[in-house]
Order: structure tokens, then C-alpha cells, then sequence
């Protein structure tokens, strides 16, 4: 990345603002993530709403984003990393809102087990431990893209392939659950799509890793079995 | 997109210097021109890339003290256009230029386009008709010009002016077209009709063009050479430049960090 100023410093101040924007709805779709699984654990309801209502926040930060990548772009034509930096953001933020959404799914559906009368801790086991890999995904992603650094994430990419194995193992455990006892079929789907949106925040994260690549060394590595070095 | 075969060479600067008298402007050029392409030269002002377009139709040749080292191999007859065994008036013939400003002749709009062609020894009406005809329709011109073909070139509008200059240098056939900063007198309409016109002729016509504006060379180009301090820093296909240039300096200039 390119860190000598533009002779415009017009377009610096934007280009920073712009950063800092992404770094703040960041923040809280962390806050939501984190929230969700504090939820999941406690079964402090109350917290669900504050989740649903940052999610509008999150929206609106993902419009905000947009609209000031479109601007620039229609303004300062920019090119190479500064065009990265800006298609990077714009995916970005999408992935972001993405895992925002996830997160309100699961304290949803940690209302619902618990407005039910049931512990979600009984059945899925691994769930917690499943989503703090996640909400660590997120984080390290998000530092990666305040640092440009892509090493961390390389470490982040490389991370989703535990969370997806983690996830295959936890849906095994809950259909012998089911198969033993059917009385827990009902609360075990609602932790199979709990532990599926967790596992779909891990996909975002490294989503937001694979931009960060992109930006800083111009190597589309979606789709493919390349790693970032 | 991997999936490319290098076209062929037009031409090729080999360790190519310039001198104005004794000030060095170019510093051992190394550059392609592939055939029926385009490519752009870009880089900040006093950076050579005028110097260096120039030598290719031996403008230099001008003034006393200007001196080349190296060559410029012109294919496919690999002749060195700077060898000075190599008649400047020739080279002109294969290698047509078009300005800046719009230079018509104070003569009519036809007489513009045939001077090339009388320059040369034709005379037959039919051929000069024929000809003219020929070179203002693929400048894109034509259809404004056709009905008054007596008026006097510099009436034209600007626009029309240049593309009037690039149907003169149509007019003889060259095989390559040099274009320094065509487009830097005219409002976005005119430039528009101009970069049209440089995507339609690189079908028959290889073509280097020297601009100021980056977006231009990135929507007309497929190369573009970067060149600063009379060095070619960086040559590559136009995606690569603007996407990811592979050296910080190129990265400077075209995200406007230079100082």
C-alpha cells in the first residue's frame, strides 16, 4: 500500500475517512457478534434488542460507505492501489453487513430457546467455543485491514478451515441428540441455524481477509486455492 | 487475463539515447510498440516523452547539435530509423504525426489532405479524389465536410480541425501514427469523437500517443509506458499500470502522490 500523501489533500482526507468508516461499522458488527454470543451463553434477552438495533446502524454505515465510494470514484478516478482500496471497501462493507445480519439471527434464536423454557448450553457443546473462533476471525480480519497486513490475513483465511470443520463436527453431535431423543429435536434446529449463521460469520471475515490481500497486492485469491503469503 | 499472445513488433527502441545539444533528455530506451496497437506514453512534464515520440519521424533531425545514440528498429523491414543513411522525408511518409494544437494549412480543406499525396509526385484527379476521400472518412469526418470540401481548412471548428490533421496524415498511408497529446486543445465532446476514432484506426494502424491525462491513455491504450527523468520506468499492458503497477513510481504518478 501507498502511504506517500496525494497532491490533492482533499483526496487523502477522504480516502481516510472513508478507512475509518469501514473500521467503525466494524466495530460494531464485533459488538453484535460478540453480544449474540454472550447472549447465547447467558440468555440476557435484553441484550437482543440492543443487537437488532445496532444492526440498523450497521445499515446505515454500509449506505453511507457506498454512496462516498461512488463520490470518489466519479471524482478522483482513482487507480491502481487507491481503485483497489476503494472495490476492496465497497465488498467489504457488504460482507460486513452480511455477518451483521448473522449475528441478530442468533440472538433470535437464542430468544426463541429460551422464551421456550430450554438451555441452549445443554445441547450444542461446542457452539460457544465454535463462535469465539469466529468472533476472532472477525476481529483479526478487521485489524488486518487497519494494518494492511496481510500475513494476519493469510492467518485469518487459513483460521475459517477450523470453524468449518468445527461446524460439520457440531451438526453430527446434535442429529445423535435428535436420534436419541426427540424431544430436543425443536431447540436442536434452532442451534443448527444458530451455529450455521456462526459459521457464516466466519465466511465474511475471510472475505473481508481476501479483499485485504487484494488491496495490498492487487491478487484476486477468491475461489481459488491460493493463499496469501 | 493470462490468455494473451504477444502481438507483433511495429517497432522497437533499443538503448536509445537523446542528447539536445549536451542536456541527456533520454536515457537508454528500451521499448516495444506491437503492431495495430495502441500505446500511451505518460509521465510528468520535461519527462521525454515528447522527445521521445519525436525521434521516431526524426523531428530532431531539425535543429543542429540535437544527437541519437542507440536505435529504432522499425519492422518489417527492421530498417533503424536513425541511421542516417535513412532519408528523414521517407520515414515521414510511413510515420504520420498529429499535434497538440491543430495545425491545418491556410489551403483548402481538400487541398490539406492531398499536399501529403502532391508532396509525393500525384497528381491524377481521380487518385487525388479518391484518396482524400478515403483518409477524411477514416478520420471520421467526412460526412461534415463532404459538401464543402473548397472552404478553407482553418474555418473548421477545433475538433474538426483535428481530426481534418489526422486525414492528413491518413492521406499517404502510414503505417504508424504518432499522436502527442491530441486531445489537450479540445472540449470532451471533440476528445470523445478522437479517442473513437483512435480505437477504429488501430484496426490498420499502429499508433503511440503521448497524453497528459491518464484517464485517456487508460480508455485508449493497450499499452502505456511510464517515463520520468527520460527513463522508461515502467511498460506494461494498460490493465496492469492501472491496476497494479509494478513499480512505486509508476504508483505515484497515476494516483497523483508525485510531487
Amino acid at each position: 500500500m501507498n502511504d506517500t500523501q496525494h497532491l490533492s489533500s482533499q483526496f487523502d482526507d477522504e480516502l481516510a475517512r472513508l478507512r475509518t468508516h469501514v473500521l467503525q461499522m466494524g466495530g460494531l458488527v464485533e459488538t453484535q457478534v460478540s453480544a449474540a454470543i454472550d447472549a447465547y451463553s447467558t440468555g440476557e434477552v435484553a441484550s437482543i434488542k440492543t443487537i437488532v438495533e445496532t444492526d440498523r446502524k450497521v445499515n446505515e454505515l454500509e449506505k453511507a460507505i457506498d454512496d462516498d465510494c461512488a463520490h470518489i470514484i466519479a471524482k478522483r478516478q482513482p487507480t491502481a492501489s487507491d481503485l483497489r482500496l476503494i472495490l476492496g471497501i465497497s465488498k467489504i462493507v457488504t460482507d460486513l453487513e452480511r455477518a451483521g445480519d448473522e449475528a441478530k439471527k442468533i440472538a433470535k434464536g437464542v430468544r426463541r430457546i429460551y422464551e421456550n423454557g430450554h438451555l441452549p448450553g445443554q445441547y450444542g457443546v461446542g457452539v460457544r467455543h465454535l463462535a469465539e473462533a469466529a468472533l476472532t476471525m472477525v476481529r483479526r480480519a478487521l485489524d488486518a485491514f487497519a494494518r494492511l497486513d496481510t500475513p494476519q490475513a493469510a492467518d485469518v483465511i487459513r483460521a475459517d478451515t477450523d470453524v468449518d470443520a468445527e461446524f460439520k463436527s457440531i451438526i453430527r453431535q446434535l442429529i445423535t441428540h435428535m436420534m436419541e431423543d426427540p424431544r430436543t429435536i425443536t431447540t436442536s434446529i434452532e442451534i443448527i441455524s444458530i451455529a450455521r449463521a456462526i459459521e457464516r460469520i466466519g465466511d465474511h471475515a475471510k472475505n473481508v481477509s481476501e479483499q485485504v490481500v487484494f488491496i495490498v497486492e492487487g491478487r484476486d485469491i477468491r475461489h481459488t486455492k491460493e493463499k496469501a503469503q | 487475463m493470462q490468455i494473451h499472445d504477444t502481438p507483433a513488433l511495429k517497432a522497437e527502441a533499443r538503448n536509445l539515447n537523446f542528447y539536445y545539444s549536451e542536456k541527456q533528455a533520454l536515457k537508454g530506451i528500451n521499448m516495444p510498440i506491437y503492431d495495430k496497437k495502441v500505446t500511451a506514453l505518460i509521465g510528468p512534464s520535461g519527462c521525454g516523452k515528447s522527445t521521445y515520440l519525436r525521434s521516431f519521424n526524426r523531428m530532431h533531425d531539425l535543429y543542429p547539435g540535437n544527437r541519437y545514440e542507440g536505435e529504432i528498429r522499425f519492422f518489417p523491414d527492421n530498417t533503424n530509423l536513425l541511421s542516417p543513411d535513412v532519408d528523414p522525408i521517407e520515414v515521414r511518409m510511413r510515420i504520420g504525426m498529429v499535434f497538440q494544437k491543430p495545425n491545418p494549412f491556410p489551403k483548402t480543406i481538400f487541398e490539406n489532405v492531398a499536399y501529403g499525396l502532391r508532396v509525393r509526385g500525384e497528381n491524377n484527379k481521380r487518385t487525388l479524389d479518391d484518396k482524400v476521400e478515403h483518409a477524411l472518412k477514416g478520420a471520421a469526418i467526412w460526412d461534415e465536410v463532404k459538401d464543402r470540401l473548397q472552404d478553407m481548412a482553418p474555418n473548421l471548428s477545433g475538433g474538426q480541425q483535428q481530426r481534418l490533421c489526422i486525414a492528413r496524415a491518413l492521406a499517404t498511408d502510414p503505417e504508424l501514427l504518432l499522436f502527442d497529446e491530441p486531445t489537450s486543445a479540445l472540449d470532451p465532446i471533440a476528445t470523445g469523437a478522437i479517442e473513437e476514432l483512435v480505437h477504429e484506426l488501430k484496426k490498420r494502424v499502429t499508433i503511440l500517443i503521448v497524453t497528459h491525462n491518464m484517464q485517456q491513455a487508460a480508455r485508449v491504450s493497450d499499452y502505456t509506458a511510464y517515463m520520468y527523468l527520460g527513463e522508461m520506468i515502467e511498460f506494461g499492458k494498460t490493465d496492469q499500470i492501472f491496476i497494479k503497477p509494478n513499480d512505486k513510481r509508476t504508483e505515484d504518478y497515476i494516483t497523483g502522490r508525485m510531487g
